[in-house]
């Protein structure tokens, strides 16, 4: 049994020694190294097998599938296309006002929910921190997470009854003799419903890391601040926030690389063709493009192009802080 | 202790009514949809409901209930809920202990492998046309398979075995126990908190997630509960209900969504008081280490 075991993890293995050379030891050595481990800990080898082969088949082989954004692709035919097209499909997209248009969306949406839904969380959580009675604060907290554990779908659903004519946001409108507005129907309301939601989804959990972060302050900096003669604001200007900065500036990268990933889901269940000069962005337009009308490698071609983007983002903002305030995430 | 300014203590006050407004804001629209589901047609397009049933009427539960579409939807969520956290939890926990054994060469490249991943991603397309090539299309494995690692949950596993005291395996190593009999005996009993944590972010992801099962589903039955609800709401922006033939059925179009929204919903709600102290230290873990 050992020995038809013992050949089994090399396949699995095989791949990372060629990506990882060692520099100036000779090559033999690197290769009875690889013996050596491999004979000492093929067990735990073997464990990672099926991981690496879920990796390969779920996360590595789309990305090279992205070759369709190139070539000629047939449905049932292979994966990776039939033949070389060139930029046929990037020209395409590129001169397509459509594609302007939800790019333009994407950039609205994407913006605007970085504006509100960054900052709120990091109120909120300064807010939370200044309640004294502890029962008070772990309701407030309890209650803000809440909508987090819901399925998108589950808080659509209730964005839509909210607003809808005979809700209670139309209700109060009422109040004030207004007209019923039809929100969800109406391209110019689409952004502030989006963020609005988005809001009323994630404002509360996205207080906890600033919550932790704030427990880590050292009471006698605040102290040393007092004999110093700051008063409040001082001390949440010159203390609160600079403890909390290393995880504002990491959430903020965070941020800007998932800009372009608006929230698709939401996009797709909260929009429809009425409101599309509003609510149309990049990845719902791939998906009809792709999936409802078969054209997968200029579908592709975008999707590829959104994520590049995506990619030179959080990059980019990753440097820009490492050089500017010293913290990056890699 | 200083006495509190006089500024001061107006801004507590300010801030106490803030945070009621947040409670309020944030429950309001639940207590409402509640509401809605047991009231009646007329009260509903009155606009009359608020925190409290208006007209009180059960018709659309009974109807919801006698669905059986609703049910068999229902049934499909829990299944595909345990399967994927079934294959999720085998994977991950498999390549977490992997990942913590610091003396393992090439390590940092698994660690890469996967990393890598939270970055940059093949997208929609490609995935798609994998999995219709692969001929897993209408069966539980499009749901499960493409979503077995996440990555984030990866790393709060992998950093929960690193903290864990590696004499105990050392030992076990040398009374002669595996590396398989390590991790099922020593390692998974002494991480019950974290294995009972990664249980419930996958089982609430996949018991919450919808659009795998909309993309790679043909059929009706096959869907999970929240894409019947799905279904139901975004028909009903298409087109109005009004000139609906009997008594029943505009009462059934008045709060079927609400009805829909509170029976899928129900699951989450009751277990939450319970489980939310574990996600809060589950993500707590990951950040640390993340």
């Amino acid at each position: 049994m050992s020995t038809s075991t013992r050949s089994a993890p090399p396949p699995g293995t095989q791949e990372p020694p060629p990506t990882k050379a060692p520099p100036r030891r000779g090559r033999r050595r690197t290769r009875t190294g690889w013996r050596r481990a491999l004979r000492r800990d093929w067990q735990l080898y073997s464990l990672a097998v099926l991981p690496l082969l879920f990796f390969l088949v779920f996360r590595y082989l789309p990305m090279i599938g992205n070759v369709i954004a190139f070539r000629r692709f047939e449905p049932g035919g292979s994966i990776f296309g039939e033949q070389w097209v060139g930029l046929r499909y990037v020209e395409m997209f590129l001169s397509d006002p459509t594609f302007w248009q939800v790019f333009r969306n994407t950039l609205w949406l994407g913006g605007l929910t970085l504006v509100f839904c960054f900052p709120i969380p990091i109120v909120l959580a300064l807010l939370l921190n200044e309640v004294r009675r502890r029962s008070l604060k772990r309701f407030v907290q309890s209650v803000s997470y809440l909508p987090h554990f819901l399925s998108i779908v589950i808080v659509a659903g209730i964005t839509m009854q909210m607003l809808a004519t005979d809700g209670p946001i139309n209700h109060a409108l009422g109040w004030f003799g207004h007209e019923p507005i039809r929100f969800i129907q109406e391209p110019e309301w689409f952004r502030t419903v989006y963020v609005g939601s988005e809001i009323w989804q994630t404002a509360g959990w996205g207080t906890i890391l600033y919550l932790a972060a704030l427990t880590t302050i050292d009471e006698d900096l605040y102290e040393a601040a007092r004999i110093d003669g700051a008063n409040r604001w001082q001390q949440i200007w010159h203390v609160t926030l600079p403890g909390i900065r290393p995880t504002m500036i990491t959430l903020l990268i965070l941020n800007v690389g998932t800009f372009l990933a608006v929230g698709f889901e939401k996009v797709l269940l909260l929009y429809n063709p009425l409101t599309y000069p509003t609510s149309d962005v990049i990845s719902t337009y791939v998906y009809r493009t792709g999936v409802e009308s078969n054209s997968f490698s200029y579908a592709a071609a975008i999707g590829l192009f959104e994520a590049i983007i995506g990619l030179v983002l959080i990059m980019s903002a990753n440097q820009l802080s490492r050089r500017t305030v010293g913290t990056s995430l890699w | 202790m200083v006495k509190p300014s006089r500024s001061y203590r107006v801004f507590q006050g300010v801030n106490g009514v803030i945070l009621t407004l947040v409670v309020v804001v944030t429950l309001y629209p639940f207590l409402n949809i509640i509401a809605r589901s047991f009231s009646g047609e007329r009260q509903i397009r009155a606009g009359e409901v608020t925190l409290w049933p208006q007209g009180f009427n059960l018709t659309t539960y009974k109807i919801v209930f006698q669905d059986s579409m609703f049910w068999r939807n229902y049934g499909n969520t829990v299944l595909y809920t345990v399967v994927a956290t079934a294959v999720a939890m085998v994977l991950t926990t498999c390549y977490a202990y992997v990942l913590s054994k610091k003396h393992l060469r090439g390590r940092s490249t698994l660690v890469g492998i996967a990393v890598f991943t939270m970055f940059f991603t093949g997208g929609l397309i490609p995935n798609y046309v994998l999995i219709t090539s692969l001929g897993i299309k209408n069966s539980v494995w499009a749901i499960a398979l493409p979503n077995a690692i996440s990555v984030f949950n990866l790393l709060v596993m992998k950093a929960f075995f690193e903290s864990l005291p590696s004499e105990l395996e050392e030992a076990a190593q040398i009374d002669g126990l595996s590396t398989y009999g390590i991790l099922l005996k020593i390692v998974l009993p002494l991480s019950k908190a974290v294995v009972a944590t990664m249980v419930l972010f996958y089982s609430v992801s996949f018991w919450n997630s919808w659009f795998s099962a909309f993309l790679y589903m043909d059929r009706t039955d096959l869907m999970p509960v929240t894409v019947y609800l799905r279904n139901l709401i975004q028909g009903a922006t298409g087109g109005s209900n009004a000139g609906a033939g009997t008594e029943q059925l505009s009462q059934v179009g008045a709060n079927i969504q609400a009805v829909t929204i509170v029976l899928t919903a129900l699951p989450i709600l009751c277990v939450y008081p319970f489980v939310q102290r574990y996600f809060v230290s589950g993500v707590m873990l990951g950040a640390v280490k993340g």
